[in-house]
């Protein structure tokens, strides 16, 4: 086993486990503290994978800005937060449970199945990858970043609009 | 020169902003309607202009200017809006926006904007108006027959909403239904000729329709009419889209509508007969003339110009005999409208041509200058039955000629525009435009019948125009001498007064065109002046459609001279034999007409001879008789063979028969269909009571579902 | 090449998204309902970067893909809190259950 799939081993076991505390928890406040634990996890792998500044923006963007949001809102809706009691878990979670248990399988047996074609090359050609991302998005992804700035503000704005006290 | 050239589409769109804007948003202000509606159009009367001018010398007669847009993809083909220009569309550019402008102008005084009877629907009017030029204008520059043939409609429509503006008139709503009835007839045949054009060449657009091989083609192509009979092909088609240009251009018999569309606003029948729609039916032909090849002895070629020639003399004889000012000046546009088609008839393109754009600005002249002497009287009118003088009349009809006199000291810009208008159409030697484009046209059949022998169609045109040259200057001469001569016959007349000046100055405009435009085109062995600017102009659009050049026509001096003394002599006898009548509207026209009495010397057949003209040959009670009455009676007796004959007792039968069928059928139905029926009911209740347990409203249940798909989805690209 | 195959990263991806789907789908809570579907996104964009890594190492599209979809989530993490917010606010729970007003 190399020093790799260690890391990689390591990796997903923090992201799958946290992923499942995070459904299972009780408290909704907890699974939030998973969630940054997966997020956490998942940047590991964009690293692992060379994506370096994907792992950097996973962590800016998920863990700093996404979840502290959560959890806001979280302390925010306190009456609900507040019962220890609730059941965490609505009718249905068996039959979902189920549900999800066979998405994975089919999922992971598609996976298996599929011949994958793998490029030649090994390692990233591309070096001072934020560089090249930032060319891209102004030239020849012009119009995607153009279509996702627009779509931050209508969130934004939209978002003002919803949660405003009358 | 060429980005102006390429505007030529734009030319039609501003009358059509304008017609949109007003209809949508200015309705409400008048004079902002008025001011968007002469300001559209008075773009494309400068954009017209323009284009007009750079198209001299461009070269359009060989190779049109032609823009393209790819409209309808049909089966398998591909059809195409297009925009041409080429001279003779160019020269239409240079006289439809401008009469129409000069319309405009006019009309803003007639309907009195800015005093207190103001038309009420004035805005709604200018709205008319713009669509009706953008129609006609469309038409000028459509390079496809389908573009022409909805241009065309649109005039109808048009046509339809102003000679009904007054439409609390029965009068009025009854000519507008007539007109546009009347006219659909001509349309329904164009409409099949441009279906059956279609059909042999596969396109419509003009620049490639009429090519000598398509009219090689269908000459000798032949259509088979319901497996019954066959006709030959390029005849047919020429004869149906004439049918199209007999309607619009109001020629025998389908010219009823035009009279009684007098009963528009006066600025409507100036548009009408004189800058577009009766101009669009001489044009269509014009247009068309590639199908009546070969020019010379094709004989549905003969049919138009019998039909035009016929129609002059006809329609000036019933103008003759007619007392409402506006009357005559219709039926002297049925005749002009004559003299073209039977110029284009014997082959004169040009002559053709010539006559429709010298008409267009004397026509417009004379209407609205008809416009304002009737705008004069009902001011005298108002004044009589206000003070009160003139006892014993009732009320006095403003339009009638036998009402007015002396008026020519009352409307003194009226009356000398007037007289310039109506030399015009008489032909008044050399100084009128009038005299030009009609000795073109008699110079035209005199120079074919001398080829051809007396026995022979040129011939018969020249006979019958030079009849019709006589009576057109008669019967102006008679008007001149009943609006303006002699003594005011009522106190109407009396108190008449001139028009504002938004009505006399476009007649001055028009009075100066009325002279000069006549110049363009004196033929170029007249000494001096002589230039044939014109026939430069066109001839070469006359080479590339119709494939040969066009013959020219000198100017022959026996024959000027003839017309000459022929309009003179008849403008004379008019004016003196009715500038000192005496009798108004209540008089009998045998006592007040000096040529009813002649007539009336004729023993036997003189009176009713005057009836017949008087009465316009009794065309309308014929079809009266032969078309609206078996209509009538035959929707009438359908009806009743539908209530009591036949169709009552059938269904009464039926109804019997079927009541005893339904009784087994009742039977049938409580016991097996009711069943089934509520069985099923009875089912789908269950089922939907099951289902809809589904519909809980809860996000999750409906994510779950939509989770079952995708897990269905990824099971199907695993199998 | 990497020691580690394509396929490892795959089925990561794939648990990590039933993981979240299962969340999404069970809990009662609405905001445990968002939890989760971030998962799901997150899920996608490691199946993103490994299809980069793997496949198109030499292009753009992939991680500029997964930059795109990060800024999606983040977009619907605000509306989303913020519908939660307002339904707080107006029916005092955030409990998915009992909201059921799309039934009528």
């Amino acid at each position: 086993m190399t020093a790799e799939q260690v890391v990689f081993v390591l990796a997903a076991v923090v992201t799958l486990g946290s992923a499942l505390g995070m459904v299972t928890t009780r408290s909704v406040f907890v699974g939030a503290l998973w969630m940054i634990a997966v997020f956490g996890g998942v940047a590991a792998l964009f690293i692992l994978l060379g994506a370096g500044f994907l792992g950097i923006v996973q962590i800016l963007v998920y863990i700093g800005a996404i979840a502290v949001l959560i959890l806001f809102a979280i302390m925010l809706t306190p009456r609900v937060m507040g019962d220890p009691n609730a059941p965490r878990y609505n009718r249905q979670w068996p039959l979902v449970a189920v549900m999800a248990s066979a998405l994975a399988s089919l999922l992971v047996a598609l996976v298996l199945r599929t011949d994958w074609p793998l490029a030649q090359e090994g390692a990233p050609t591309i070096t001072g990858f934020a560089v090249e991302l930032g060319k891209g998005f102004m030239t020849t992804y012009i119009l995607p970043f153009e279509v996702a700035s627009v779509l931050l503000l209508v969130a934004l704005i939209g978002a003002i609009v919803i949660a405003r006290e009358e | 020169m060429e980005t102006l050239l390429s505007l030529t589409p734009l030319v039609p769109l501003f009358p059509l902003l304008a017609f949109l804007a007003i209809v949508l948003v200015l309705n409400p202000n008048k004079r902002l309607s008025a001011a968007v509606a002469i300001g559209a159009v008075g773009l494309s009367w400068l954009l017209g202009w323009a284009i007009f001018f750079s198209s001299i010398g461009a070269g359009l007669g060989e190779q049109p200017f032609v823009v393209e847009l790819p409209w309808m993809p049909t089966g398998r083909r591909l059809f195409v809006m297009s925009v041409m220009l080429d001279p003779l569309g160019a020269i239409m550019l240079f006289m439809v926006p401008f009469v129409a402008l000069l319309i405009f102008i006019y009309s803003v005084g007639y309907h009195n904007l800015g005093q207190p009877n103001v038309e009420p629907r004035f805005s709604r009017f200018f709205a008319y108006i713009s669509l009706f030029a953008a129609g006609m204008l469309a038409l000028v520059v459509s390079g496809n027959m389908l573009l022409f043939f909805i241009a065309w409609e649109i005039m109808g429509l048009c046509s339809y909403l102003l000679i009904g503006f007054w439409f609390y008139k029965p009068s009025a709503a009854n000519a507008a239904k007539k007109a546009f009835l009347t006219t659909r007839v001509g349309d329904v045949l164009l409409f099949v000729g441009l279906v059956l054009l279609y059909s042999f060449t596969g396109s419509l657009n003009l620049y490639e329709v009429l090519s000598p091989e398509n009219i090689e083609f269908m000459k000798e192509s032949s259509i088979s009419v319901a497996g019954l009979f066959t006709l030959p092909a390029l005849p047919t088609i020429a004869l149906l889209i004439f049918g199209g240009a007999v309607g619009k251009s109001a020629q025998f018999p389908l010219h009823v509508w035009l009279p009684d569309a007098m009963e528009g606003p006066t600025p409507v029948s100036a548009m009408i007969h004189a800058a577009t729609m009766v101009a669009a039916g001489v044009f269509l032909v014009a247009r068309m003339l590639p199908l009546f090849e070969p020019i010379e002895g094709s004989w549905w070629l003969g049919v138009v110009a019998l039909i035009g020639a016929f129609t002059a003399v006809f329609a000036a004889s019933i103008a003759v005999a007619q007392n409402d000012i506006k009357r005559v000046l219709a039926y002297s546009t049925i005749s002009q409208l004559g003299y073209m088609i039977a110029a284009l008839g014997i082959g004169g393109f040009i002559a053709g041509v010539f006559h429709m754009l010298t008409h267009a600005f004397f026509k417009a002249l004379l209407f609205l200058g008809s416009g304002s002497v009737i705008h004069g009287m009902e001011h005298g009118v108002h004044h009589v039955e206000e003070h009160g003088h003139g006892e014993g009349h009732g009320h006095v009809d403003p339009q009638d000629m036998w009402n007015m006199g002396n008026l020519r000291r009352h409307m003194p810009t009226t009356f000398w525009t007037y007289v310039v208008g109506a030399f015009a159409l008489a032909g008044v030697p050399l100084v009128t435009a009038g005299f030009w484009s009609k000795d073109e046209i008699l110079a035209e059949a005199f120079e074919k019948w001398t080829h051809k022998g007396v026995v022979s169609i040129p011939f018969v045109v020249w006979l019958l125009l030079t009849v019709g040259a006589a009576l057109t200057a008669f019967y102006m001469g008679r008007q001149l001498g009943l609006v303006f001569g002699g003594r005011e016959r009522t106190e109407a007349a009396r108190h008449a007064h001139e028009s504002p000046r938004s009505m006399t100055v476009p007649l001055m405009i028009l009075a100066l065109f009325a002279i000069g435009f006549g110049w363009v085109n004196i033929p170029k062995n007249v000494p001096l002046v002589g230039n044939g600017w014109l026939y430069t102009f066109l001839a070469e659009t006359h080479i590339n459609v119709l494939h040969e050049p066009y013959e020219k026509v000198p100017f022959v001096f026996s024959v000027a001279a003839f017309s000459s003394i022929l309009a003179l002599g008849g403008l004379a006898l008019g004016w003196w034999l009715y500038r000192d009548v005496t009798g108004d509207a209540t008089v009998s026209p045998f006592e007040r007409d000096p040529v009813a009495r002649a007539f009336a010397r004729i023993p036997l057949v003189g009176r009713p001879l005057w009836l017949l003209l008087e009465n316009k040959y009794y065309v309308d009670e014929i079809y009266g008789v032969l078309v609206v009455r078996p209509v009538l009676a035959l929707s009438a007796f359908l009806n009743s063979f539908d209530d009591r004959w036949i169709i009552d007792p059938l269904v009464d039968g039926v109804g019997k028969a079927a009541r005893g069928l339904s009784a087994v059928g009742r039977w049938i139905d409580t016991y097996i269909v009711d069943g089934i029926v509520n069985y099923i009911g009875y089912i789908l209740d269950e089922l939907a009571r099951g289902l809809r347990l589904i519909q809980t409203g809860r996000l999750p249940n409906y994510l779950a579902i939509l989770v079952a798909g995708v897990l269905a989805l990824v099971g199907l690209m695993l199998r | 090449m990497s020691s580690v195959p394509l396929s490892w990263y795959l089925i990561v991806a794939a648990l990590l998204f039933s993981i979240g789907a299962y969340g999404a789908l069970a809990r009662r809570n609405a905001i445990g309902i968002l939890m989760g579907i971030e998962l799901m996104l997150n899920a996608v964009n490691i199946n993103l970067v490994a299809f980069w890594r793997y496949i198109e190492v030499t292009g753009l599209a992939g991680q500029l893909f997964a930059v795109i979809v990060i800024t999606v989530a983040a977009a619907e993490a605000a509306v989303a809190l913020a519908l939660i917010l307002a339904i707080y606010r107006t029916r005092d729970t955030v409990n998915v259950e009992e909201i059921d007003l799309l039934k009528w």
